[in-house]
């Protein structure tokens, strides 16, 4: 196995007046290629570790480390240019102020990655086409697009400074069903095009089957479960993992022709 | 015997038809679900069949309960008609109790004001309601404010306040969709328990064509403020008519299913390292990965 690129040891936060730790003592290895589903309910401790694990909040114990060494040694710009996220709402998530061109091209600004003004235009360009937007939407703003576009421009200002990991939190939780679907194959697409590694934070064991091949299961601030996706779906060994599985709602089976 | 029927809804909105020519039916042990993406017109639906539709807001058409036509009821005639004869189930367990009053108090209200029961009946049926619905300890519960118990806990609350005066037809709006999955899971399956003991009429509207497709066993399909398809379940399902209907039961079955990753370690290192050697590591000092 390759060396991770973002790692997690022993992470625990707690917070003042909590009786229990949000999260208590989570490994948790990130490897290139190898997309990773942080599974969970509410509570679970999912979006903490998100949170540690994108440097916008430190550990009670533990360590984050990042290509190798502590996060908090780490390079600030280099971490960010190559650790970007998406978050559920994409409504919250963008500036209503900014263009989108400007939206997509703020990350390369400020980590001063993207050359000169023609070459980040270059960028933006690209990484709206990439995510199934037209170079001229840039002109527009974030109010003129759906809420499915909106997530496709969130995607697109995270790709572009070209991250190596991309962290998404309910990337499509806030989506309707048809516009979830084409967020997961553009994800599918682009994790497979540009090699990029995805961490998926989701209470929907559904869509991290789909996007990521191996999964961690928390609760109460614990990973009960974790492995490659197809051996932990086949074969649950924890008895809360298959509470899980037995609760996904499905359609009726054998609908031979909607598969 | 159909208890509520609905022929030509139209709901406008400064003359702006939100939804259109808009029909359907219940009678006793009816299953209807009702699906659309939002903005489909599925809740106002709802609202106006309740006599709830927001200030502005102007519904056409025949609303029929019991036979009688209640669009241009007065707020008098729906108070009677609703938590009686229609009971109503909402997304958010939370905004549709009041913080300020006991659970026991909350189930027992409408029992007090549509059967007239007495404080202390109301309170032994309320923690009768409470046993049905599952509810953990109901002689401590019912003495519980809304926010002292767990998501979960509200929405079975909200459910026993619905069924308490034995409605005849029960109008759920996405009443799991605010839940983790697994209470989600419980609660639909109580709700299932429920409407087979009482035989009320389920009125089920989601955006989660799964969640409606376990319970209903006719479907209603909206888009853009009309009726797309209307059938059983199962044909719905299997033999859908309309390109829209075609198109969202593709998509949910899709979207759940669960599969095990296409994405492939090995091939998908390769690319990567292949687009990290591309990469240039940009970075003003030079240095790189920035460890020092």
């Amino acid at each position: 196995m390759n060396e991770p690129i973002l790692e997690g040891r022993q992470l625990t936060r707690r917070y003042p007046g909590r009786p229990h730790p949000a999260l208590d003592g989570v490994d948790i290895a990130v490897r290139a290629g190898a997309g990773l589903g942080i599974v969970g309910e509410s509570g679970a401790g999912k979006s903490t570790l998100l949170r540690l694990l994108l440097g916008v909040d430190r550990p009670s114990s533990g360590e984050v480390r990042f290509a190798g060494a502590p996060l908090a040694r780490a390079d600030g710009r280099e971490f960010r240019r190559h650790v970007q996220v998406v978050f559920q709402d994409p409504r919250s998530s963008l500036n209503p102020r900014m263009s989108v061109a400007a939206i997509v091209g703020e990350p390369l600004r400020s980590l001063r990655v993207g050359g000169g003004r023609t070459e980040r235009a270059e960028r933006v360009a690209e990484v709206l086409t990439a995510v199934g937007l037209r170079p001229e939407d840039g002109r527009r703003y974030p109010h003129e697009f759906s809420g499915g576009q909106r997530q496709r421009i969130a995607i697109a200002r995270a790709l572009a400074p070209s991250p190596r990991l991309l962290l998404a939190d309910e990337p499509v939780s806030a989506l309707d069903v048809s516009v979830r679907l084409q967020i997961v194959e553009l994800l599918q697409e682009l994790v497979e095009r540009l090699g990029l590694t995805l961490v998926l934070v989701s209470h929907d064991l559904a869509i991290v089957s789909q996007l990521c091949a191996e999964v961690m299961v928390m609760r109460h601030g614990r990973v009960v479960e974790s492995g490659p996706t197809a051996t932990v779906l086949t074969e649950p060994a924890d008895a809360y993992t298959r509470d899980l599985l037995a609760a996904i709602p499905q359609l009726p089976q054998n609908l031979g022709w909607a598969s | 015997m159909t208890v509520l029927e609905t022929t030509d809804l139209t709901i406008t909105l400064d003359g702006q038809p939100l939804v259109r020519d808009m029909a359907l039916r219940l009678a006793a042990r009816d299953r209807v679900g009702l699906i659309g993406e939002s903005g489909s017109g599925k809740s106002l639906t709802a609202l106006a069949l309740l006599g709830l539709l927001p200030a502005g807001m102007r519904a056409t058409g025949r609303i029929l309960i019991d036979g009688r036509d209640h669009r241009d009821a007065s707020d008098r005639e729906w108070r009677r008609v609703r938590g009686r004869t229609l009971a109503m189930v909402f997304q958010e367990p939370l905004t549709a109790l009041d913080p300020l009053m006991t659970v026991g108090r909350q189930i027992a209200g409408p029992l007090r004001l549509h059967e007239g029961l007495n404080r202390a009946d109301a309170q032994r049926r309320a923690i009768d309601w409470c046993h049905r619905v599952h509810l953990p300890d109901p002689q401590r519960l019912v003495h519980a404010l809304p926010h002292q118990i767990s998501g979960g806990q509200r929405q079975r609350v909200a459910l026993a306040m619905a069924l308490a005066c034995r409605p005849r037809v029960l109008i759920a709006d996405e009443p799991t969709t605010a839940l983790d999955v697994t209470v989600q899971a419980q609660i639909l399956a109580l709700l299932d328990e429920l409407i087979e003991e009482t035989g009320v009429a389920l009125l089920f509207i989601s955006h989660d064509l799964p969640v409606v497709a376990g319970l209903a066993r006719h479907l209603l399909v909206m888009r853009d403020g009309r009726l797309v398809e209307s059938g059983a379940a199962d044909n719905v399902l299997r033999r859908p008519r309309s390109d829209y209907a075609r198109h969202l039961v593709r998509s949910a079955a899709q979207v759940t299913r669960l599969a095990p990753t296409s994405v492939d370690h090995g091939q998908t290192r390769d690319i990567s390292d292949s687009r990290m050697a591309r990469m240039p590591m940009i970075n003003e000092s030079g240095t790189e990965g920035g460890q020092s």
